[in-house]
């Protein structure tokens, strides 16, 4: 038995994603390789060496994996799989996108968005945005599953697994990346920040969201989430939206501002430890998973607030 | 160039699913069902590409009871050229889906299968990557932009760090993501005229796949409940709380 994990990364840097998958991973209970497929990632490949309880990285660098197509990425996994029991993704863009292709090839059920692992062939999964929690036993001798890195927490640093080269497969040449907008950020990313601030539809504007969110989100040092409405609005960009069909979050702190709370948003910031909602609508179902709500105007409670907590940079300081 | 769209009837988005006492499944019996509504739009991409002369006919699949003929009609009715249900009565796993799909893709010989990234009931997301691998085209999954010319698409995708635009040889297969369209009503007209249109019935069996499941659901329950929290009544109590009694400031 033994388990591959595909990495989550940017060349350059290790996502903590992989960190947390390699959590779910492990518990699977046989020894993990993970898979580091992209192009000049020997930075992320050390990264990823240096992760507890691993047997080795495998680095597949080739440019035709610089931006991790599915085709070429897919065969790169392929050439691979030979040698294990079980092939493992974060539920990120890449991994969801990969992985099926990876299970259809070989013949294999995939067990999506995996939340628990009971046995190494028996998980639990959320399915109708999370409102019912799937136990699903695979009956299969090889297991493909992709990980709610939002369930585990990440595995400790303080390994050192030694980094072997594989060869990237032929690419199929079927599909070329033509150009990548990526939202340049000082921000923590959303799905690994502590704390998490998002705004609704009653921000009312791009310019308002902008106006009163950011200056909390810093304040607190915090990512910035939004709900399906606010993103269809345009008042936030498509990567911030949280739910069942966008970024699914557990921060320490959730901050939920002017969003009433549909069922698809709740499936996606319902295991923050701490939700925090503050809506006109006292009757909103945000608060009915809100541990501390607060009902009034967002545009007079956001400046009272942001200037009522202590700046994040000074309590690092402190 | 023909367009395939693949379509499932689920619980209506609006519903709120209650967990089976016995742990079985979710109560589906009495709850209003819809299509799905990544499908939804996967139909809209593909009648503005006929629209537009890209495509010269869409056809709408579904695999699932019979009752998925309503299904299909709903994207007959916002145009849909005519429709396939593959019928069965038992719960077919994704990969089984992508099976029947390539089987239809062989048969139909489409350039292009659009089918929503997710559905909403067992939230999955596989289907559309598993057929472009079975029939060996290449996937653009979470599209917000899709545009196809001389035998390419280039898509735009919905990634973790924004967006990403991706050129695909054709025939390929896309999903859809939540703002690649907004998707058309079907006018009472069209509904009228969509009881008219071909609809062929085949049942699973006669497609020669294997559609045994992989998987065994043990049991189905509620997740864990948020206790309800309390209201504060200004700023300061609400910062005093966080900080004395959640312990996250």
């Amino acid at each position: 038995m033994t388990t591959l994990l595909i990495a989550e990364h940017s060349n350059s840097k290790l996502s903590e994603q992989t960190a947390k998958a390699l959590t779910a991973a492990l518990a699977l209970g046989a020894p993990v390789d993970i898979l580091v497929a992209g192009h000049e990632a020997g930075a992320a490949a050390q990264a990823a060496s240096q992760l507890a309880g691993i047997r080795k990285v495998l680095l597949a660098d080739d440019v035709s994996l610089a931006h991790q197509l599915a085709e070429p990425l897919v065969a790169t996994v392929l050439a691979l799989a030979d040698g294990y029991d079980a092939i493992v993704a974060p539920a990120t863009a890449v991994g969801k996108t990969v992985a099926p292709r990876v299970a259809a090839l070989l013949d294999v059920s995939q067990v999506s968005e995996v939340i628990e692992v009971l046995a190494p062939d028996t998980f639990k999964r959320p399915i109708y945005a999370g409102n019912a929690i799937q136990t699903v036993k695979t009956g299969q001798a090889r297991n493909v599953l992709t990980i709610r890195t939002a369930s585990f927490r990440p595995a400790t640093a303080g390994g050192s697994a030694p980094v072997e080269t594989v060869a990237a497969a032929a690419d199929p040449g079927i599909s070329r990346h033509v150009g990548s907008q990526v939202s340049e950020s000082a921000r923590p990313e959303l799905t690994a920040a502590r704390v998490v601030v998002s705004g609704g539809r009653a921000l009312g504007s791009a310019e308002k969201f902008s106006e009163v969110i950011l200056p909390l989100a810093d304040r607190l040092g915090a990512a910035v989430g939004a709900s399906r409405a606010a993103v269809d609005a345009g008042y936030a960009p498509n990567d911030w939206q949280v739910g069942q069909t966008g970024k699914i979050v557990a921060p320490d702190l959730y901050v939920a501002i002017g969003i009433s709370g549909a069922i698809q948003h709740i499936a996606g910031m319902k295991d923050a430890r701490c939700i925090v909602a503050i809506n006109k609508d006292g009757d909103a179902p945000i608060f009915q998973v809100a541990d501390y709500g607060l009902v009034g105007d967002l545009f007079e409670i956001l400046p009272e607030l942001t200037a009522a907590l202590p700046a994040a940079s000074e309590k690092a300081a402190g | 160039m023909k367009i395939i769209v693949a379509v499932k009837r689920v619980v209506d988005f609006n519903v709120k699913v209650r967990v089976k006492s016995d742990g079985t499944g979710v109560e589906t019996a009495n709850v209003k069902m819809s299509m799905n509504p990544f499908d939804e739009i996967a139909v809209e991409e593909a009648l503005r590409l006929r629209e537009a002369g890209v495509a010269t006919e869409v056809i709408a699949v579904s695999i699932g009871p019979a009752q998925a003929q309503e299904t299909i009609r709903t994207a007959i009715a916002m145009g849909a050229d005519r429709g396939i249900l593959v019928r069965t009565d038992t719960a077919v796993e994704p990969l089984a889906v992508a099976k029947v799909l390539s089987a239809l893709v062989a048969e139909e010989q489409p350039g292009l299968v659009i089918l929503g990234k997710q559905a909403i009931d067992d939230d999955a997301g596989q289907v559309g990557q598993m057929l472009s691998a079975l029939v060996g085209w290449p996937v653009a999954t979470f599209a917000s932009k899709l545009v196809v010319a001389d035998g390419k698409a280039e898509v735009t995708r919905e990634v973790d760090g924004g967006l990403q635009t991706v050129e695909v040889k054709l025939p390929a297969v896309v999903t859809t993501d939540l703002r690649l369209n907004q998707p058309r009503y079907a006018t009472l007209p069209n509904i009228m005229k969509a009881k008219s249109k071909r609809l062929d019935d085949r049942p699973l069996a006669d497609l020669g796949v294997d559609a045994a499941a992989r998987l065994t659901v043990l049991k189905t329950e509620e997740p864990p409940r948020r206790k309800g929290g309390i209201k504060v009544g200004s700023v300061a109590e609400l910062v005093e709380k966080l900080r004395d009694e959640a312990g996250v400031l």
